[in-house]
């Protein structure tokens, strides 16, 4: 009885049904935007660290695991090498730089990364090669390079570096390609770490009689299950250093807790605008039905029948909108452009419409509740 | 036989001082085929006695007795599922679903029966064209008149085959004619399918189609009419009167306007 009244009741006013499960969707499109935002922005942001291939990275003691105050040494690589249960150490430097388009474009900003060739830090490539040789010419860019400037495996990039007040150009070879790799927003060119060193603002420009300085070191272990042990094994034995796994530290990079709660707090505050919104909806709508829910408690439906019968509707507007809004915005997502930071992953957009099709009935229960009190004598005027 | 009994009912509402007998130990019965008007002019108690009678309101002493059970001694749920199944209700207003057909709406008291099948559905059309509504079948409650409102009211208050029929005031939105028309093929479903029926009506004129007129007055029952002759002789002074009890003086029926004077040296 529930369920034929309630659907004959949507089915009948399609209009007004169908104008509060618009507003539905369209706050189901804002959530899941913000959601998607959120994970771009934080993918962007730490993409590379997330997708290391070691459990382990060593900053300067002192430094908040920043990977721009940073620097280690060779010597403390050494020391690393020597610590029982490490499998591979790589060194890892990070600088920003701007790469020229062959067609004359404006410049890209992309995060300029040395890796050591074969060790932990550098990405794996799907097309191409891995790095060869400590110093050579090869590089290897990630997809956000690839969407933007359309390269493929043995093209030459050019990218331009300020040495104080100096523009400088470096032509390099594609030699290999890897998987979206973003990092502090910037699509990625991993160089073997002496051609980064030589290249990179402010460095040694391939003088062979420098320490080479990376910024941080990836560290592989033999038993990634012995994380927290090795972590206090690393900064017993090595000088001057820090251990994060890999989550500390991309929760490390400057502004990215702010932005992830920032993003939080906004996606709570659509969540409850939604409760508000489905709520008085059918608040107004209980308000307007009194007399017939009256009639029909007299006729002999019983407070469970309409209960239902509520809350069949509540919940059937309520996921006919986050359907419509889900769909839309996957679709919306599908088309954008990769420079736009918006990434719907399947773990997000699924957590996401489950919460709202989970909170959105909650604002109205309230009205459910107005329902179960309706007097029937009262609502027919009968009441004295 | 006796299909509803009121013993020695009363209805107060408030306590202390504020307390107020709206129904004052009346006792009735209703037998099964038998259709009783109860009137009297606002204020007298007919309308909470109803609802006692509907089981909508609780007695504050008494007994109110249907298929056997006294109703005022049953939980909320339980009467609520007893009205379902053993009282027909039709109302002054609000009587029917907005977004259900009038065939939809007269079927719903079969589903919440379980009398939703072929032969119920069947006695739905049968019903619906007895009382004029076969082309109206698909309407909704807003395409149709009040007289055809009414009508569907009626039918889905006798579909599912009640103990007792109960009307409140069925005809207060309508013009006399449909009223008439109403009131009359309400009046021979019942005597039809041999039903009790209890009508309160404010309009004296309708009370040609009962069996037993029922007066109310100050909360007890102050006069019972059954002789035909004098049913028809009150209606009849009802009629001249345009309706009843619309001249008042202080609350109560004034005498020059009071068709039950009128017709009191039958």
């Amino acid at each position: 009885m529930s369920f034929y009244l309630a659907i004959k009741e949507v089915w009948r006013n399609k209009g007004r049904f169908l104008l509060i499960a618009s507003v539905v969707a369209l706050i189901t499109t804002l959530v899941l935007f913000i959601a998607a935002l959120a994970e771009g922005l934080a993918s962007a942001n730490r993409e590379y660290i997330e997708k290391l291939n070691g459990e382990l990275l060593v900053f300067q003691e002192g430094t908040q695991l920043s990977t721009t105050a940073s620097r280690i040494g060779r010597g403390s690589i050494a020391e690393l090498r020597r610590v029982k249960g490490i499998e591979a150490v790589g060194q890892v430097g990070f600088s920003t730089l701007k790469l020229v388009p062959p067609d004359g474009g404006e410049d890209i900003n992309v995060s300029f990364i040395g890796v050591e060739p074969g060790m932990p830090g550098e990405p794996t490539v799907y097309d191409g090669q891995q790095l060869m040789r400590a110093s050579s010419n090869n590089v290897i860019v990630d997809e956000g390079v690839v969407a933007r400037l359309g390269v493929k495996v043995g093209d030459a990039i050019r990218l331009k570096v300020t040495q104080g007040t100096q523009e400088e150009f470096y032509d390099l070879t594609v030699g290999g390609l890897t998987d979206r790799r973003q990092y502090f927003f910037q699509p990625a060119v991993f160089a073997p770490i002496l051609t980064w060193d030589k290249i990179r603002p402010g460095g040694d420009a391939g003088d062979p009689s420098a320490d080479l300085v990376s910024n941080i070191a990836v560290v592989k272990l033999a038993d990634p299950a012995q994380l927290e042990t090795m972590k206090t094994a690393i900064e017993q034995n090595v000088k001057d250093v820090e251990v994060a796994d890999r989550q500390r530290a991309w929760e490390a990079i400057p502004g990215y807790a702010a932005q992830q709660s920032t993003l939080t707090t906004q996606q709570f505050f659509t969540f409850f605008i939604g409760v508000l919104v489905v709520g008085g909806f059918f608040q107004i709508q209980t308000l307007q039905k009194v007399a017939q829910i009256g009639m029909l408690k007299a006729i002999g439906l019983s407070n469970w029948t309409v209960g239902w019968t509520a809350i069949i509707q509540i919940v059937t507007v309520n996921a006919i909108g986050v359907a419509i809004g889900a769909v839309g915005t996957l679709a919306l997502t599908a088309n954008f452009p990769v420079t736009v930071p918006i990434l719907l992953t399947g773990t997000a957009a699924l957590t996401t419409v489950l919460a709202l099709l989970a909170i959105g009935p909650l604002g109205g229960i309230v009205s459910v509740f107005v329902l179960l009190r309706i007097e029937p004598l009262r609502a027919l005027g009968m009441a004295q | 036989m006796i299909a509803l009994e009121a013993i020695n009912v009363t209805k107060i509402y408030g306590t202390g001082a504020n307390a107020i007998t709206a129904v004052d130990d009346v006792s009735l019965s209703i037998k099964r085929g038998e259709f009783v008007g109860l009137v009297g002019p606002s204020g007298s108690g007919k309308t909470t006695m109803l609802a006692m009678l509907a089981g909508l309101l609780k007695p504050s002493r008494g007994q109110i007795v249907i298929a056997g059970k006294d109703i005022g001694r049953m939980s909320e749920g339980k009467r609520t599922k007893f009205r379902g199944r053993y009282i027909g209700f039709a109302f002054q207003a609000n009587n029917l679903v907005p977004f259900l057909t009038a065939q939809e709406n007269v079927d719903l008291l079969l589903r919440l029966n379980g009398k939703f099948n072929r032969q119920g559905r069947q006695r739905t059309l049968d019903l619906l064209e007895r009382l004029g509504l076969s082309d109206r079948l698909q309407n909704r409650p807003g395409q149709l008149s009040g007289g055809q409102q009414q009508r569907i009211a009626i039918a889905r208050a006798l579909i599912h085959e009640p103990e007792v029929v109960l009307a409140d005031e069925p005809t207060a939105s309508l013009d006399t004619e449909r009223a008439h028309q109403v009131v009359q093929t309400f009046a021979e479903l019942i005597h039809e399918q041999n039903r009790a029926g209890v009508m309160v009506t404010h309009d004296l004129r309708m009370c040609k189609y009962v069996d037993r007129v029922i007066q109310m007055m100050d909360g007890k029952i102050s006069r019972v009419i059954t002789d035909a002759r004098e049913i028809s002789r009150l209606a009849g002074a009802a009629d001249e009167l345009d309706g009843g009890y619309v001249a008042r003086t202080n609350g109560k029926p004034a005498l020059a306007g009071d068709p039950m004077v009128a017709v009191q040296g039958i």
